[in-house]
């Protein structure tokens, strides 16, 4: 490995993945390194084996739970919008060609008042629905139609709010939604994790309100789309990309130390003795304890079903969002199914993963709630993460930290993320209409 | 490279190579599809598969070729690799009994990860180099016998064997039903960049 390199990327992440097949593509000499023996860092997917190993260290899983290969369990459960920044990355990259599979999860549900009902997914299921009430409809209506048809670069839609200036509370309040509306809208629409964005301008909700509309609009049933296999197989591709360019990848590679000039720019990293020089260096928060700090814990329970999940309509993959409000909290509590369909787990078993951001002492008491809508459960893994952030952008030092992730159920901050990294590493744009690399296939 | 019945519409099958490097993986694959062969061979910088037909009777076999690109180092290949495979051919070098002995830990790699059905090829590469020989060509084809794989001692420098083993391989593939079913349009639903087909009319892709 001694040698020098543009960059040296540290751990395997999905972020760490995205810029590691970026610069490739763009004709960077990439090192690519992860203590583990596996790839996906945090962001992996583990058969049953593997996931025994890591948090019950010794035991092996029952038989009764069939083959361990044929599980790949996320650890950080998130789906794809179909319409967002990740499958954009996708397609500009080229990695859609590595053979990936994407499944549509059935349905979209929200929790309230002790009962699940389905999130309305078209203008039949938005007339039947018992979520809201017959007046209450014909706000949230027009309320979607103003954010349908809002478009930044045309004024006549604007309607005379500056959507930066204006914030989102008094965007509800003159469309007249307020209450149960405002929680469904903000929510299991927009998928605010907090009531936060009241206060904030109104322009990130309306695009998140879009966002799920248009993802929606593509594929029907649900906005969200998710790869077979597992999230586990998004790091590989990108990792796949970016040796096909070039770039050069050490697993079972614990780190040393990172090495630094007299002026503090990095210049360096040592591994197992040797030293591989670089220009840069990019890398999951684990990898520099000294530069980040934690920003929260998030709570993820793991349970292993051998049965869909009633409330949610017997789907074999699902989204359950139970909003804060309805359990005296101040973050949602979500909840991801999928199956043997997705090949997360062998025929006839489900995997159903219940996560928040965590508020108390006692986080596996926090999401009860959701645990009980999965019962009966047959094994479960129980774990909190610390999440971090860099405390530097990089510019000083050279070395680029992405953010651990977070309890949201999509990859939007993830992308955002890389994007970031990607600029600040590279000091360009993030050029969202560059065509995928050349295919030098036969 | 051959003569190919245009009536026949091809089945599609992924197959990778797998082996230590420097063993001619990559000089196999270009021999097979372009007639090629480097004393130096650099691996094909952003390919990320190279395709080959071979005519077999009324069918047509679509080989999609997945080199490792360098990810066999390290220990750092990753399971999306083999996903779906149909085949492999895993490659040793005739004069160099390491990396036979890794071609054995490859194909128990597959057997343990691969698709329970996948077929596959041990290729004993650079027989052009036998005055150097350390693998006896005896000792492989009893492995590869005991394993239930196919054998061939090959050379990507003279081309003997290199269509061979691909059409061994062609004819020991299930030709009703192909295993990489990339094609099912109800599970793809990010098309491939330029297929327009799977796309909704009228909207725009991103």
């Amino acid at each position: 490995m001694d040698g020098e390199y543009d960059v040296v990327v540290l751990g395997t992440g999905l972020t760490e993945c995205i810029i590691s097949g970026l610069m490739s593509v763009n004709q960077k000499k990439v090192l690519h390194l992860d203590r583990n023996q596996y790839y996906g860092g945090e962001s992996a997917s583990l058969p049953l084996d593997q996931l025994y190993e890591k948090f019950r260290t010794g035991i092996k899983p029952p038989e009764s739970f069939g083959r361990s290969r044929d599980y790949n369990i996320d650890l950080i459960p998130k789906f794809l919008m179909a319409t967002g920044k990740l499958v954009k990355i996708l397609r500009l990259t080229g990695v859609t060609r590595y053979n990936m599979k994407f499944l549509l999860i059935d349905g979209s549900y929200v929790y309230r008042k002790g009962k699940v009902y389905k999130v309305p997914a078209t203008a039949m299921e938005v007339a039947t629905t018992s979520l809201l009430g017959m007046f209450e409809k014909r706000y949230v209506k027009n309320l979607l139609t103003y954010v349908h048809n809002y478009d930044v670069n045309d004024p006549k839609t604007h309607e005379n709010m500056d959507l930066t200036k204006v914030t989102m509370g008094e965007v509800y309040k003159k469309y007249g939604v307020s209450g149960d509306s405002i929680d469904f809208l903000g929510h299991s629409v927009a998928l605010h994790p907090t009531d936060d964005y009241l206060n904030k301008p109104a322009l990130d909700t309306v695009n998140r309100l879009k966002l799920y509309a248009d993802s929606l609009a593509q594929y029907g049933k649900s906005p969200y789309v998710y790869p077979e296999y597992g999230l586990g197989e998004l790091p590989q591709v990108f990792a796949r990309l970016c040796a096909v360019y070039g770039g050069t990848y050490m697993l079972e590679k614990p780190v040393a130390r990172i090495v630094y000039d007299d002026e503090g720019k990095v210049c360096g990293v040592e591994s197992q003795g040797e030293v591989a020089k670089c220009k840069a260096v990019v890398g999951d928060p684990s990898y520099f304890t000294e530069k980040v700090r934690k920003v929260g814990q998030t709570i993820r329970v793991i349970c292993i079903l051998n049965h869909p999940v009633a409330s949610c309509d017997n789907n074999k993959s699902f989204q359950l969002i139970i909003p804060q409000n309805q359990v005296g909290r101040k973050h949602d509590i979500y909840v991801c199914g999928t199956s043997f369909v997705h090949k997360s787990a062998p025929e006839g078993k489900y995997i159903a993963i219940v996560s928040t951001t965590v508020e108390t002492n006692n986080p596996e008491a926090e999401v009860k709630v959701g645990l009980d809508l999965l019962n009966p459960i047959l094994d479960r893994f129980v774990y909190v993460l610390d999440n971090y952030e860099p405390i530097e952008d990089g510019s000083k030092d050279n070395v680029f930290i992405s953010k651990s992730y977070d309890a949201s159920t999509h990859f939007e901050s993830c992308a955002d993320d890389v994007v970031s990294i990607y600029e600040r590493l590279t000091g360009e744009k993030f050029d969202w209409s560059r065509a995928p690399p050349e295919q030098a296939e036969e | 490279m051959n003569d190919i019945n245009p009536s026949a519409k091809p089945v599609s099958f992924k197959l990778v190579l797998l082996g230590e490097s420097a063993v001619g993986k990559s000089s196999l694959v270009l021999r097979f599809v372009r007639g090629q062969f480097f004393e130096y061979q650099e691996s094909t910088i952003g390919a990320a598969f190279l395709t080959q037909t071979v005519p077999l009777g009324d069918a047509v076999i679509k080989f999609e070729i997945w080199d490792t690109a360098g990810q066999e180092r390290y220990k750092s290949l990753a399971p999306m690799y083999y996903r779906g495979a149909a085949a492999a051919i895993v490659v040793y070098d005739i004069t160099n009994y390491d990396s036979f002995l890794r071609a054995k830990q490859w194909v128990k790699e597959l057997q343990r990860q691969g698709n329970t059905n996948i077929v596959i090829a041990l290729a004993g590469n650079k027989s052009d180099l036998s005055d150097k020989r350390k693998v006896d060509f005896s000792e492989a084809s009893a492995y590869a016998e005991d394993n239930g794989i196919l054998f061939l001692e090959t050379s990507a420098k003279t081309a003997q064997n290199v269509n061979e083993i691909f059409v061994a391989i062609a004819r020991k593939l299930p030709k009703d039903r192909p295993i990489t079913d990339k094609n099912e349009i109800d599970n793809i639903i990010i098309p491939k960049v330029g297929d327009t087909r799977a796309e909704k009319p009228g909207k725009g892709c991103c």
